[in-house]
């Protein structure tokens, strides 16, 4: 990025010159806008002004919801902008927690995408080891069906389920949501497992299977934990899919004691005259828990999500 | 008012426990019936990598083959919701799916819009969105892409909207554009601008949504444009310096070609998820204007909204096929291999 190309000629080798010899040097304007080993110091300050007005603009909406969560009754509809409101108080956090049905529509989040993605990974993590160490035929077009579902709009899918469902008379119940969940990200889990498989030497499980274990045996004891990266990452895509659902939940259901919360959130939010305080209280206690768990694994669950197809 | 007491969460365990050893007995009993019937009764070289897909591909077809071809079979019904209960039999053929393509195209679509401006709109929408995630995150990426202090808090930060429960994120900027209260026209006020109408008025509300989707995929596009960048080799760079190429120079015949990997597979992700993008559309859209829709949004509301399921079945098919031509059509031209080879071969 820089325009300049003069070079600094470091008086020792050993030592480097420091920022305030530089500036002796060279002079103040010299320094700051021509010095162009890497980025002048002017375009260093530019980049930092980028990031950080970047950053405010991506976190503010955070600080914005932890605000008027703790805003007290009287002042929720004030038109402030501080982070901490005068008189902050938990009472929003309270009456979410021991007035609304926060905890049950949270717990059926939990239960819902545990068992969802949990059978989910389990499945693809067989049928992706297939994928990867044996051509059978149509194995191709298997592939690429697997990717076309992931095109599939999703009020595509809700249609039939919706109706098959009612007319099974499973609407209202866990069995018909977990099995959708379980099913709904098995194709993109079947491209990352497969991709990643496909980078495990195969002399690995031939060593194993010299030293007489069953090719089953070697899959379970060699491959699988050897996959443990890739398996976090399509458990933790399963579970977001999941966790996030607001489409299938809403359709599939309509029972206050199945909520899950996605769909109680929206509630909260719809009644918003007055509960503007415990909408933002719920969602904060929602989001602080994924934050972290994402913000933590973003790194390696990024890069899991693009290795499928980026990997050689 | 449900309350959360021990007695619920006992229920509640027992249910889903039941299901997924249910589901994993299922699972087993499939596999060996499988595994005995290929490798014993056939003697199938197969055998054991076909017993290994034996769930996933039961799972797919029973919860993706067969409600494809459900909505197929919708397609060529007049199903509605008074064939759903009491349960009364549709009328049934080929009449029918022509009559339903037909309505697609020739009538609205929803109550007044016609499916063309849907299209138009969701086209422009995709196109203008995917310009932005991938122009907007490789300039953050470049940005982030070199020694600096305070590197892995900028990249933390960035990522929050990718990080915060969509639908969270999405409600919360739906409040905010709330035309009194809320965050967005405090600002503007503070600038001396009186505010927008963000959901009451058809454009402002077109924006609207647009502006939260910029925010909400900006930041995993330029994640994902950051690793890409970090594997470039820095001598590289080094080298055009030497030889005086400048930063325009640098950009178009190093950077550009090398992060191409990378890119062409994010920014075709990026196209499928934003035609698809629901909620956004859906939960912006605070008072329902079909002028806000896309085609899912409208695709959702056809069904569930006026109940019309063997046209929305047909509305459906339509948008997937558009949905795959377009991206069909974008993989050749970005010359992307989509199955690098056959793996390892086996004895």
């Amino acid at each position: 990025m820089s325009s300049s190309h003069q070079v600094i000629s470091h008086g020792s080798p050993l030592s480097p010159p420091t920022r305030r010899e530089l500036i002796a040097r060279h002079g103040f304007f010299n320094w700051f806008f021509r010095t162009a080993r890497g980025d002048a110091p002017y375009q260093r300050v530019l980049i930092h002004l980028v990031l950080i007005a970047a950053c405010v603009i991506t976190v503010y909406p955070l600080t914005r919801i932890l605000s008027v969560s703790l805003r007290p009754g009287d002042a929720l509809l004030s038109t402030t902008m501080e982070v901490i409101p005068e008189n902050a108080t938990f009472a929003a956090y309270y009456n979410v927690i021991v007035q609304r049905e926060f905890l049950i529509w949270i717990w059926n989040s939990i239960i819902v995408a545990l068992s969802g993605s949990f059978i989910g990974v389990a499945i693809a993590a067989t049928g992706a080891y297939a994928f990867s160490r044996w051509d059978f035929p149509l194995k191709v077009p298997a592939l690429i069906f697997l990717l076309c579902t992931q095109m599939i709009p999703a009020p595509m899918m809700v249609v039939p389920i919706y109706i098959i469902a009612a007319n099974l008379g499973i609407l209202n119940s866990w069995i018909g949501i977990i099995v959708a969940y379980s099913v709904q990200s098995t194709p993109f889990s079947i491209w990352i497992l497969k991709g990643y498989y496909d980078t495990v030497p195969y002399e690995l499980e031939q060593q194993a299977m010299v030293d007489g274990s069953s090719h089953l045996g070697a899959f379970y004891r060699i491959i699988l934990p050897l996959s443990t990266p890739a398996l976090a990452i399509a458990f933790l895509f399963n579970f977001t899919q999941a966790w996030n659902d607001w489409v299938l939940a809403r359709v599939m259901l309509t029972n206050d004691l199945y909520y899950t919360w996605p769909l109680g959130v929206n509630r909260l939010q719809g009644q918003f005259t007055t509960l503007w305080s415990e909408f933002y209280a719920a969602s904060f206690m929602i989001s602080i828990p994924v934050l972290a768990l994402f913000l933590a694994s973003s790194r390696f669950l990024i890069s899991g999500l693009t290795l499928g197809s980026v990997k050689d | 008012m449900e309350r959360f007491t021990l007695g619920f969460v006992i229920s509640s365990l027992e249910e889903a426990g039941s299901i997924i050893l249910g589901i994993v007995l299922v699972v087993v009993l499939l596999q060996v019936i499988a595994y005995v019937v290929l490798h014993h009764g056939l003697k199938a070289r197969l055998a054991l990598p076909l017993t290994l897909l034996v769930p996933a591909a039961v799972g797919l077809a029973v919860l993706t083959g067969y409600p494809l071809l459900y909505n197929v079979w919708l397609a060529f019904t007049n199903m509605s919701l008074q064939h759903i209960s009491p349960h009364v039999d549709p009328d049934f053929g080929v009449g029918q799916f022509i009559a339903n393509i037909r309505r697609v195209f020739t009538r609205p679509v929803l109550h007044s819009e016609h499916f063309f401006p849907v299209f138009g709109r969701t086209v422009a929408y995709t196109a203008l969105q995917v310009t932005f995630h991938v122009s907007i995150g490789l300039f953050l990426a470049m940005c982030l892409n070199r020694r600096m202090k305070l590197r892995g808090i900028y990249r933390t930060l960035i990522l929050i909207p990718w990080a915060i429960p969509q639908i969270v994120a999405v409600l919360t900027w739906r409040t905010e554009f709330h035309f009194q209260y809320g965050f967005v026209n405090i600002l503007l006020r503070n600038f001396g601008h009186s505010g927008f109408f963000w959901l009451s008025d058809r454009m402002t509300n077109w924006i609207a949504f647009n502006l939260v989707n910029i925010w909400l995929g900006v930041p995993f596009m330029s994640v994902i444009l950051l690793g890409g960048l970090q594997s470039i080799d820095p001598n590289y760079y080094e080298a055009a310096e030497i030889d005086g190429a400048t930063w325009r120079q640098r950009f178009r015949n190093i950077t550009l070609p090398m992060i191409r990997p990378v890119l062409t597979p994010a920014a075709i992700l990026g196209w499928i998820w934003t035609f698809n993008m629901f909620n956004v559309p859906y939960f912006i859209n605070a008072r329902n204007f079909e002028s806000s829709d896309i085609l899912v949004t409208a695709l959702f509301r056809a069904a569930f909204e006026y109940n019309r399921y063997g046209f929305a079945a047909a509305f459906s098919i339509v948008v997937f096929v558009i949905l795959l031509i377009f991206t069909v059509f974008y993989v050749k031209i970005s010359g992307l291999e989509l199955t690098k080879k056959a793996s390892q071969k086996m004895k």
